[in-house]
């Protein structure tokens, strides 16, 4: 049995070449209009509750200021993020890849268990756990594929005009187009915290073989 | 520090890979195709006479900023609007049966329909308002289409750098309830910034292809030789997107 089944791979890597275009094209279009509002509308500085940073070039995609050509990327790879995430949960369930690894269990949820999982970590001890996740990963690749990721779609979606008449009340949950619009951005900016935390935990535990592993599928026996 | 370099170094090889691909044939094909993928999505998922959200008076923005042309000094539209836009002409021409030209009393004398919606801006902001005017159904019915109209062209008085303004959209959008041609914002005749006398509501799609000052609807049956050939300022300006649904 390979550690990382072949839907798991695969759909890691492609995903990640979307959330870094995204994410990066995003930067561009944030450049556009600096200002996050709440409620259904907001257009200057009075109504905002935050200002964004300018991105600098370097950070964005084209590499320059284009917000045509930066929405074109955004709405491109828009779509294989969006099918891949459908693909990555249909393969999930169907392979038991989710409840068997991921999902959590209640006596999981225990203060001590979870402080001694903290411990370790810190410990830079990963190795840890009955299944093949600790608390920890589980918890936050939970949250990456449970909120984190499709919350980056739903939002997306409604901030888009052209399909609000059939996703009017996906606007309202969320609070209406302006709030929508800024919870697009404390999720995308919510997956690059988890980004750089899953490098660098990657980096401290091994990178050729975590590598692989995710490239060649690996072994269940490698941790 | 060191690794932030790193982060910043396959950022920059990423960057020029992408921009790479978006030079080349396939790349660029792609990126131009894709918002018609949503267009098309958006169509299927929803009946084409299928509404924007409106929302109650009370919700109206207290003000309702303008972009792009604020307050146009190109042509006749200063004296125009010094006259208070008493001679301004709408006309409704191309591929129809019976052109018309119609002055704003005509257009007011017209059915009316108001509605308080909201408006987004490409850049991300957004606004809400009351428009009323009448539907542009009503006047692309009054003057007739011909079979082979497929896109509706609208004309207008502004010139932004040193190019007239104009924007296009299919039948399906000419043809939605709520689009109407408003003379009026929250029950005030069209301040400049917002388009004076007359502008169109694309209600479904961004704001830019909500165009002001308007002077002619125009009905075509390709937009390849309007403009730039790409259906509106920005989009042969800039290259945006001519399905602003996203």
């Amino acid at each position: 049995m390979k550690r990382h089944a072949l839907s798991t791979r695969l759909w890691h890597w492609v995903n990640l070449v979307c959330v870094v275009v995204l994410f990066m094209s995003g930067l561009t279009i944030s450049n556009a209009h600096r200002l996050l509002y709440w409620g259904d509308w907001g257009f200057s500085r009075s109504q905002a509750w935050f200002e964004v940073p300018r991105f600098p070039d370097w950070m964005t995609i084209p590499g320059y200021y284009d917000l045509a050509l930066a929405r074109d990327w955004h709405i491109l790879t828009a779509w294989p993020f969006a099918l891949g995430l459908l693909f990555m949960w249909a393969a999930m369930l169907l392979n038991r890849h989710f409840r068997r690894d991921i999902a959590t269990s209640i006596s999981e949820w225990r203060w001590p268990a979870i402080r001694e999982d903290i411990l370790r970590h810190l410990k830079l001890d990963f190795d840890h756990g009955d299944g093949k996740y600790n608390f920890l990963q589980k918890l936050a690749y939970g949250l990456v594929l449970g909120v984190f990721l499709p919350m980056m779609v739903f939002t997306g979606l409604a901030i888009s005009p052209g399909i609000e008449p059939v996703l009017g009340w996906m606007v309202d949950l969320l609070g209406g187009r302006q709030s929508a619009r800024s919870l697009h951005f404390i999720f995308a900016f919510a997956l690059f915290g988890f980004f750089l935390v899953h490098l660098a935990l990657v980096l401290l535990s091994g990178p050729v073989k975590q590598v692989r592993a995710m490239i060649t599928g690996g072994r269940s026996d490698e941790a | 520090m060191k690794r932030r370099g790193f982060l910043a170094v396959m950022g920059a090889a990423f960057v020029a890979g992408c921009n790479k691909l978006a030079e080349s044939e396939t790349g660029s094909r792609l990126l131009g195709a894709a918002e018609g993928w949503h267009k098309s999505a958006h169509r299927f998922l929803q009946d084409r006479k299928a509404l924007a959200p409106e929302f109650p008076r009370s919700a109206v923005s207290p003000y309702f900023r303008g972009n792009g042309s604020v307050d146009p000094q190109n042509g006749d539209y200063p004296s125009q609007a010094a006259n208070g836009f008493a001679d301004w002409r709408l006309e409704v021409r191309g591929l129809v049966e019976t052109p018309l030209s119609l002055s704003l009393d005509n257009i007011r004398r017209l059915p009316q329909r108001t509605q308080v919606t909201r408006h987004d801006c490409v850049e991300g902001w957004s606004a809400i308002g009351e428009w009323t005017g009448p539907q542009l159904s009503v006047l692309l019915d009054a003057a007739r289409l011909k079979p082979e109209a497929k896109f509706i062209v609208f004309r207008c008085a502004d010139n932004l750098n040193g190019q007239d303004y104009y924007e296009s959209v299919d039948l399906i959008d000419a043809y939605h309830p709520q689009t109407i041609v408003a003379h009026l914002l929250n029950g005030e005749p069209l301040p400049i910034r917002n388009g004076a006398p007359l502008r169109i509501r694309i209600e479904r799609q961004l704001g830019y292809k909500h165009a002001k000052y308007l002077t002619a609807i125009e009905a075509v049956a390709s937009l390849d030789d309007i403009g730039g050939g790409k259906g509106g300022y920005w989009e042969d300006r800039a290259g945006y997107q001519w399905y602003a649904g996203i």
